[in-house]
């Protein structure tokens, strides 16, 4: 009754949600690595603002990395994964699908906690306001991006270490434009230039990375 | 023109390629120290003295080639890249694989003689500068190259989950350079210009250039000597390489596998 697409969607988010210590898991990871950054830096409010996007950033995209090694280890194991890339449907439209149920499931909780945590570091509502926006629009380019690397070492041992190395350098810019669109509102300027270049890696983000993804898929199945 | 292509292809046979460099290295080799030693001796005794860094601006001829060539290589390394993952052969490989610790090598020493250099110049040994920052990733994506390479088993899969990365990488190479620079004029922290004053003096320039010649000679030979080791550990077994070991008699018949392919391309 429905589209096969629209069936891989559900059934990515359902197979994530009965594993819910997972999502669990890279949530608490979160929150604690925020935590620690008052702790090793200082609780000083002038100091906790000058480092919140920073802070909320980093471990936002540690998060993102660590839920990654999730994203094909086990359906390449027990062969879902060829079956998938083999099925009448479209390789990189299978692997956006995968990528927006990932997305859904580990990115969207992050962006709905930064504003507790925007609360934590004393931000004012516009700087969370666009701390939120930043991380809606960011935090999908880190999980596209994150696809390639997840599909090229996905089945190696040892591949969590690795895959930082290889994403890591891939995630500056984001980094870069989502910390300087809240800093930017701090001093008063407008952040819609950082903004407009987040959106901008989004949309190339969305064209270009399912298709590398699919290919660096085909690559690990062969 | 077809003529040309049939010779192209003919070096791409590993058997062809490795006898080609066997024949071709001494050359890289003597071209790389002779320009090497040339190029020093203008850079320390005939350049003149710097009027507003004295001496110490003597290490630009090492630190100026080797930025030069960090970047370059990753290039190159990438259309080998590309040449591996689209028409899968197998020496593309081999060069791209052999090109990367060199290319990490020149990269290290980018930051090290900077970090030297910048020690009396400016006071410390690292600015969170735009160059510098962007030459530091670049040498981490040198890194994760070789690490995804070197990670995977299969040597067919580590060819070319590699290549793909280092196509990635050179994608978003200018995209970080480009978001490194937005962040340094973001963060005005140290005021220090880079950019040296135009006008140089004509033995510094070709001291420059005589090293950056050298630099590359250098490259070409040790990438292609690396190159060699890695094409008769590949081809191990193979007929070529077995006649060229009973030729130089060290490993007279024990290298004798079942396996047996000739090193064909494709």
């Amino acid at each position: 009754m429905s589209h096969p697409l629209l069936i891989l969607f559900k059934r990515d988010c359902s197979l994530f949600l009965r594993r819910r210590q997972d999502a669990i898991a890279i949530i608490g990871f979160f929150l604690v690595a925020v935590a620690l950054f008052p702790l090793g830096i200082s609780p000083e409010p002038q100091i906790l603002r000058t480092i919140a996007p920073g802070a909320v950033w980093i471990a936002a995209l540690f998060a993102i990395v660590l839920a990654l090694e999730r994203l094909f280890t086990d359906d390449l194991a027990d062969g879902t994964l060829e079956q998938q890339l083999l099925s009448a449907q479209p390789q990189s439209m299978v692997v956006l699908v995968r990528l927006a149920a990932h997305w859904l499931v580990t990115g969207l909780p992050l962006v709905l906690l930064s504003p507790l945590i925007g609360l934590q570091f004393g931000l004012h509502g516009a700087e969370t306001g666009v701390l939120t926006l930043s991380l809606i629009l960011g935090t999908p380019v880190l999980v596209l991006i994150g696809g390639i690397g997840a599909a090229l070492t996905a089945g190696l041992r040892g591949s969590g270490g690795l895959v930082t190395l290889l994403l890591l350098p891939l995630y500056v810019p984001v980094l870069v434009l989502g910390t300087a669109a809240v800093s930017a509102t701090m001093t008063q300027s407008s952040p819609e230039a950082h903004l407009s270049l987040l959106g901008a890696a989004l949309l190339v983000a969305l064209v270009l990375a399912p298709w590398a993804t699919a290919a660096a898929l085909r690559i690990t199945i062969d | 023109m077809s003529e040309n292509r049939i010779q192209w292809l003919k070096f791409s046979s590993p058997k062809n390629f490795f006898a080609l460099v066997e024949r071709l290295l001494p050359w890289f080799w003597a071209a790389a120290l002779i320009s090497a030693a040339i190029g020093l001796y203008i850079g320390f005794f005939v350049a003149p003295v710097d009027y507003q860094q004295g001496n110490s601006y003597r290490i630009m001829f090492i630190h100026v080639p080797a930025a030069w060539m960090s970047m370059f290589i990753y290039l190159i390394m990438a259309v080998y890249a590309f040449i591996a993952l689209v028409w899968r052969i197998k020496m593309a490989d081999v060069m791209a694989v052999s090109l990367a610790p060199t290319g990490a090598m020149f990269t290290f020493v980018a930051l090290w003689t900077g970090a030297l250099w910048g020690r009396p110049t400016w006071g410390t040994y690292w600015v969170w500068d735009a160059r510098l920052t962007s030459e530091l990733l670049l040498l981490f994506l040198y890194l994760g190259y070789i690490a995804l390479h070197a990670a995977i088993p299969d040597r067919q899969r580590a060819s070319r989950a590699a290549s793909l990365l280092a196509l990635v990488g050179v994608v978003n190479l200018p995209i970080i350079y480009f978001s490194v620079k937005w962040w340094n004029t973001l963060h005005q922290g140290a005021s220090i210009s880079v950019s040296k004053g135009a006008s140089m003096s004509s033995s510094m320039l070709a001291a420059l250039l005589t090293l950056s010649f050298s630099c590359w000679m250098y490259a070409i030979a040790v990438t292609l000597t690396r190159a060699q080791a890695e094409t008769l550990e590949r081809e191990r077994g193979a007929m070529w390489t077995n006649s060229l070991a009973t030729a130089q008699a060290t490993e007279p018949e024990e290298n004798n596998l079942s396996e047996t392919n000739n090193g064909a391309v494709v």
